[in-house]
């Protein structure tokens, strides 16, 4: 009998449960709740308040003696620098991957049916499913002279081509490997599918007869592109360049295998609280693609990318 | 003569299936006109081939005696209302509207005031700042008729435009759509399976079954002398005789068909004028003014009967009992039996 009361219990719990969407609710959120505010919010405010302590250069000892002096170090030139040599990364690597990802992600909306449209998400989703660091490395073999592409455009006769844009300034450098051209090459390959995904689920909500209704009334198909596939599609592209774009902005890795020497916000992080010790300073650098973000989602809303949502 | 719409042998063939099976029409300029038939009969594809969504895989779509085979949707000069509205979710009703006279490069303030009176035209006057999310589905119908309508189309294509409402903003609808074509005068073809909408609005309906056209007639003509049983039996409800319950009840060697309305209920038997059968009554239902019942006749057929209810009205109603039909030989209508074997 004593399995039947236990059984009982349970039932009178579940209907409890039931009958109080409060209760419920409760349940439901608290692990999660609990682990994004405690671990990922809490690691996160921890840093920014680290950010305003004092680090003696001498000691190299952190002291809770509050002060601006990390944030002013950070307007410095050299670090200026660093930052706006992170921000045009991230905005060349972003507009290339939202130029790359939209046809496909089309295609795979709209066209797409059947084999074909399991395939292609395999086919987008497979890179990642490999470990981060496997495919970084892979890619300085492939970009190496002697490698893959140095290779290809060997043979295909392009070398003057190659060789004029890494004489290009700004882009250009010694070898592939060591051009900004190479670094920028890397970190699209990482980062597309993380574009690809969000402008495909996006598009994917938009009904075919939308598309009808304008060419019925008279749009060319330009037109109706601009006029309803792109403002639709748009927050998939400003979600897809979220991820691209912050995530450009926090990489030590690509910087250090990739490109010319000079540092990154990723790498100056990296170097700040693993070699220095310096985490006050290391929090303030990181408060800046926090910054970035919300300032671009701030001017994406103004720009009415979240109407359609 | 130059029709609005001209169909002349149009085929359309899915993967081997075809949707659309040689079919010759002509519809006429400031007609209503319905295209009639159940889901997969080919009428959606007929009013897709008319606005240019597919194109012909053999024969010809004429729009005022041009050819149209081959001309994308936005080359031609015809507007569509489609059946999930298709209203763009982030522009106002107002840039929904006007969107026809946007691409086409109208200036602002104009392409504004007529909007306007297209809203208003559609009593939609002060709904133009909204988003479609805001409208109910009513609403959102007239601002996918005014959408259509301020191009000035010379055709308006229908595409079961009233599916989504309820019964009653559904009949408000039918009698508004009749006289907004009456008033503008333009062709409406409208694409329903619904047999009571067709019949109630239009000035002749095309019967579609399996790619095909069964029957073109004017709602009174269908009705009364549906040319085959599919057409009997699709609009409205028919009793259909096929040739050998024919043989064995009147000796008449041609399938034909009685609309239940047509058959007596009773006791008594069968006037000179008239034919008759005996049979089991298994079925009554009360609908208010008429009462609806199934008759099992002797040969195993069941047959459908309505009769006006009235005080006098004493057939030995219950279930079980026998019971008399009969029916006025001129009510017998007789149905093509060879035509496409679908009056078998």
């Amino acid at each position: 009998m004593p399995h039947d009361t236990a059984r009982r219990g349970l039932s009178r719990l579940t209907d409890r449960v039931y009958l109080s969407p409060t209760l419920w609710l409760c349940l439901l959120l608290a692990p999660p709740l609990l682990w994004f505010g405690l671990v990922y919010i809490g690691s996160l405010l921890t840093l920014l308040v680290q950010s305003f302590f004092s680090f003696d250069d001498f000691t190299m000892n952190v002291s809770t003696v509050l002060t601006l002096d990390n944030y002013r170090a950070l307007l410095s030139p050299a670090n200026l620098d660093v930052i706006l040599r992170t921000l045009s990364m991230a905005a060349a690597v972003t507009l290339a991957s939202a130029i790359l990802a939209f046809p496909l992600a089309y295609y795979m909306a709209r066209y797409a049916r059947g084999w074909k449209k399991g395939f292609f998400y395999v086919a987008v989703m497979l890179p990642m499913w490999a470990s981060y660091i496997v495919k970084a490395y892979s890619w300085t073999v492939i970009l190496a002279k002697g490698g893959l592409v140095y290779w290809f455009y060997r043979s295909f006769g392009l070398s003057g081509v190659v060789d004029w844009l890494l004489s290009l300034p700004g882009i250009g450098g010694g070898t592939l490997a060591t051009s900004n051209l190479g670094r920028f090459t890397v970190f699209t390959y990482i980062w597309l599918p993380f574009m690809i995904l969000p402008i495909q689920a996006a598009l994917e909500r938009v009904p075919g007869s939308l598309v009808q209704a304008a060419a019925d009334l008279g749009a060319t198909p330009w037109q109706a592109f601009r006029t309803i596939i792109l403002p639709l599609a748009f927050p998939g592209v400003v979600a897809g360049s979220i991820f691209t774009f912050s995530l450009t902005l926090g990489d030590y890795i690509i910087p250090q295998l990739f490109g010319p020497s000079g540092l990154f916000i990723g790498t100056m992080v990296y170097t700040m609280q693993g070699a220095i010790g310096n985490l006050p300073m290391a929090g303030a650098f990181t408060l800046v693609p926090v910054l970035i973000i919300a300032l671009y989602l701030s001017i994406a809303k103004r720009l009415g990318a979240f109407d359609a949502l | 003569m130059t029709y609005a719409v001209e169909f002349q042998h149009l085929s359309r063939t899915f993967d081997k299936v075809r949707a659309v099976d040689n079919v010759s029409l002509q519809i006429e300029e400031g007609e209503f006109f319905s295209m009639l038939g159940p889901s997969g009969s080919g009428k959606t594809t007929c009013l897709r081939l008319i606005a240019g969504f597919e194109q012909p895989s053999a024969g010809s779509v004429r729009i005022f005696g041009q050819e149209a085979a081959g001309l994308p949707p936005y080359r031609r000069d015809v507007n569509t209302v489609f059946q999930d509205y298709a209203l763009f979710p982030h522009m106002s009703v107002a840039d929904n509207v006007a969107y026809g006279l946007m691409v086409q490069g109208v200036d602002k303030r104009e392409r504004q005031r007529q909007a306007q009176a297209m809203l208003e035209l559609v009593k939609l006057g002060d709904y133009g700042d909204r988003r479609p999310a805001a409208l109910s589905g009513g609403q959102r119908q007239r601002v996918a008729l005014a959408r259509a309508l301020i191009k000035k189309p010379r055709v308006l294509l229908l595409d079961e435009p009233l599916g989504a409402l309820d019964l009653k903003l559904r009949e408000q609808m039918q009698i508004e759509l009749k006289s907004l074509q009456r008033q503008l005068g333009i062709t409406f073809i409208y694409v329903t399976h619904d047999q009571g909408e067709a019949l109630s609005m239009s000035d002749r309906v095309a019967v579609f079954n399996r790619g095909g056209i069964e029957q073109v007639a004017t709602p009174r003509v269908l009705y009364t002398q549906p040319a085959t049983a599919f057409v009997a039996d699709f609009v409205g409800t028919s009793n259909v005789f096929d040739r050998a319950a024919a043989l064995t009840l009147c000796g008449c060697d041609i399938p034909f068909s009685i609309r239940p309305e047509r058959i007596r209920i009773g006791q008594d038997s069968p006037r000179d004028d008239e034919l008759g059968l005996t049979g089991e009554l298994i079925d009554i239902q009360y609908l208010g003014a008429t009462s609806r019942f199934e008759v099992r006749a002797g040969n195993g057929k069941i047959l459908s009967v309505v009769n006006p209810n009235q005080d006098d009205l004493d057939v030995g109603q219950a279930i079980g009992a026998t019971v008399r039909l009969s029916w006025p030989k001129r009510a017998m209508h007789p149905l093509d039996a060879g035509e496409n074997g679908h009056a078998a």
